[in-house]
């Protein structure tokens, strides 16, 4: 029977109904968090500020492929059956531009003045496991080192977490080959399970006191075997629908191994260093600082998204940019990604969301781009060109 | 991973110091001397570098060249060729700038306690030294051997040249001072500083070289150590990179799985001897 005020704790699972989602949002909203899900916007799916469960992309799935996304409106009447879009939480998180500090001259010399406003409370609607991967990925290089961020750790420590498990996998998916999906399984407060068959509902589990307190606070049922049973089908679907797998066996070795592997070069020729790749990566964190002055003298520090592919990350005054080609600048992304992350900060860099893969206009892909160098190391295997599928 | 006891909030705004002093060291380079507003002490050690701020212009990783043993300024010597460095130029004695620091790894001064010490440095690379040098000329009972492998340019790229002659001057030092291109007047040696390394005779097994210089000096120079019997895991080098936060958070500085502002600037060779073998890495 379905309640409110039931007392869920932690690791609870209950029956929240399609048509009650609502209930959970506006909880939230009423608690003081401003609600980011995904929202259709220009052609996509996009992570964005939403009023209420209206706004979802209610049937909408997507296609992806390397350099290909397109999303329809399918006949399913799924919330969550679109994989994920080319916006990750980092914009929320680690937002693309902000403010650090300014300063201003007196009589007295400079005064430095660090914005102290408080950063907005975030509850994210619709995280993907992969997602939650790279958010903890995200933690270990700003909260976890010897120095910590401090607006980041502000977002942080705020955000709330509706996870959503994968009930579909996209062309470009493999989250199964990095150990990040598709079910959630720690780094949310509540996580869903959207299904479909014998009626439209959400499997609802409590990760956190705090999300067993919302739970409690929305009309609920009991789950019973066979909605944990029907969940479960949904997550096993998604899993078998991988449409990509990368061998992560000794991936730091073999590209330590091939830092002089002659693929560089041809990836090179193919890359046309836009940047997609690590503004749509959910674990990319390079930043730069821009100083500006304002017409009262007034000047600026602000901070904004960076990426290995420009001339202008490697460049030191008096010498030029030091990875001037293309190649070196594929190298330093994807070996950082996979290999050298290990180092700096105990994970991989990657999650396998895929992201990388369908955003790069020139449909470069990250797992073809290992398995033709894992292949160039086995002698008489001929080249693949699709090796990664 | 694992997380550190003590964690330092970052992105902070710069320091408060005032120019008490400014030299022009050659036609590019300058020194000035540095003193806080809060009048607070300054802890660094040998090899560390500061991030210095022109109002409104930026920022500029710079190494620290003063005198470690004695309180008193922090000492910045630099080359004005991009653009912060250039308005830094620019501020006069009185005028502010901001600071922050101390970063990066520094010269291993305790632990070659003992050994001959040889200092190779090209050019600019003699002010990151210069605290190492001072400290060991401080307690120079502590050290064996210790000889300043110096090159430039021309004789007028030379740093600190009274300085470099006062020490030459000294019985418990070896000065050995060469330039690619003599002026006339000049009576020293000819020649690139990897040609001082086996005049130098340095006994391989109690030698410790640190190396300071532009990147391809410091490639030869390494090969040139070596092949005169130092081992990788006696030789020092300190590195240069693109820095934004000096605090390993915004990528610039990488340098195969190094940050160089805070796995560096000073390495022990044979950490990242690889790395100097790739080309743009």
């Amino acid at each position: 029977m379905a309640v409110k005020g039931r007392a869920i704790q932690v690791q609870d699972k209950v029956i929240l109904e399609a048509g009650n989602l609502q209930g959970l949002l506006g909880t939230l909203s009423r608690k003081g968090f401003n609600l980011v899900g995904p929202t259709v916007r220009d052609g996509a799916i996009v992570y964005d500020e939403l009023s209420s469960a209206a706004d979802l992309p209610a049937g909408y799935v997507d296609e992806q492929d390397a350099a290909i996304y397109r999303i329809k409106k399918g006949k399913s009447a799924a919330l969550f059956g679109y994989v994920v879009g080319p916006r990750s939480w980092k914009h929320y998180l680690w937002p693309p531009q902000l403010a650090l500090w300014s300063a201003k001259r007196d009589g007295k010399g400079i005064q430095y003045r660090k914005d102290s406003a408080k950063p907005p409370k975030y509850a994210f609607i619709g995280a993907r496991s992969c997602e939650l991967a790279a958010i903890a990925i995200q933690d270990r290089v700003f909260l976890e080192g010897k120095y910590v961020d401090p607006d980041y750790k502000a977002r942080r420590d705020n955000v709330f977490i509706v996870a959503v498990n994968c009930g579909r996998a996209a062309g470009t998916c493999f989250c199964v080959s990095m150990k990040t999906g598709p079910k959630a399984t720690s780094g949310f407060d509540v996580a869903l399970t959207e299904i479909l068959d014998g009626g439209h509902r959400f499997l609802a589990e409590a990760g956190t006191k705090r999300g067993a307190d919302v739970l409690s606070a929305i009309t609920t049922r009991k789950a019973g075997a066979e909605d944990e049973k029907a969940a479960d089908r949904a997550v096993a679907k998604a899993k078998g629908q991988m449409g990509r797998k990368l061998d992560t066996k000794g991936i730091k070795e073999l590209l330590y191994a091939n830092l002089e592997n002659p693929r560089w070069e041809e990836v090179g020729k193919r890359c046309l260093t836009c940047t997609n790749c690590t503004l749509v990566c959910p674990t990319c964190f390079c930043m730069t600082v821009e100083d500006t002055t304002d017409l009262t003298g007034e000047a600026l520090r602000t901070r904004r998204w960076d990426s290995c592919f420009t001339l202008g990350h490697s460049y030191m005054a008096g010498g030029g940019s030091l990875r001037s080609s293309n190649k070196a600048r594929y190298r330093q992304w994807l070996t950082h990604k996979l290999a050298s992350w290990q180092d700096q900060f105990g994970t991989s860099g990657c999650v396998g969301c895929g992201r990388c893969i369908t955003w790069c206009p020139a449909g470069i892909d990250i797992t073809e781009e290992v398995a033709a160098i894992r292949s160039s190391q086995t002698p008489g295997k001929a080249k693949p060109s699709r090796e990664g599928r | 991973m694992k997380k550190p006891d003590k964690q330092i909030i970052a992105c902070m705004p710069p320091r408060p110091f005032v120019i008490k002093s400014k030299q022009r060291d050659t036609v590019d380079t300058f020194t000035l001397e540095l003193e806080p507003k809060d009048r607070k002490p300054f802890e660094w050690a040998p090899g560390q570098f500061n991030m210095l701020y022109a109002y409104s212009m930026g920022e500029s990783a710079i190494s620290i060249s003063g005198d470690p043993t004695k309180k008193g300024p922090l000492v910045h010597t630099m080359r004005a060729v991009g653009t912060v460095t250039k308005a830094i130029d620019a501020l006069k004695v009185g005028d502010e700038i901001g600071l922050r620091g101390p970063f990066g790894t520094a010269w291993p001064m305790k632990e070659i306690e003992g050994k001959d010490v040889a200092i190779v440095t090209g050019g600019i690379g003699l002010p990151p030294l210069r605290p190492a040098i001072y400290h060991i000329l401080a307690n120079r009972e502590k050290y064996g051997r210790v000889a300043l492998l110096y090159g430039a340019r021309t004789p007028a790229d030379l740093m600190y040249p009274k300085e470099v002659a006062a020490w030459r001057s000294r019985f418990d030092m070896d000065v050995q001072v060469s330039v690619d291109a003599p002026a006339e007047g000049w009576s020293g040696k000819v020649g690139v500083v990897t040609k001082l390394i086996a005049p130098a005779q340095l006994a391989p097994a109690k030698t410790v070289a640190l190396v300071c210089g532009p990147e391809i000096m410091i490639h030869f120079a390494m090969l040139t150590l070596k092949d005169n019997g130092l081992d990788s895991r006696n030789i020092y080098v300190s590195m240069e990179r693109n820095m934004k936060c000096a605090v390993g958070l915004c990528g610039h500085c990488q340098w195969g799985p190094t940050f160089i502002c805070k796995d560096g600037p000073v390495f022990r060779y044979d950490q990242v001897e690889s790395f100097f073998k790739v080309r743009e890495l």
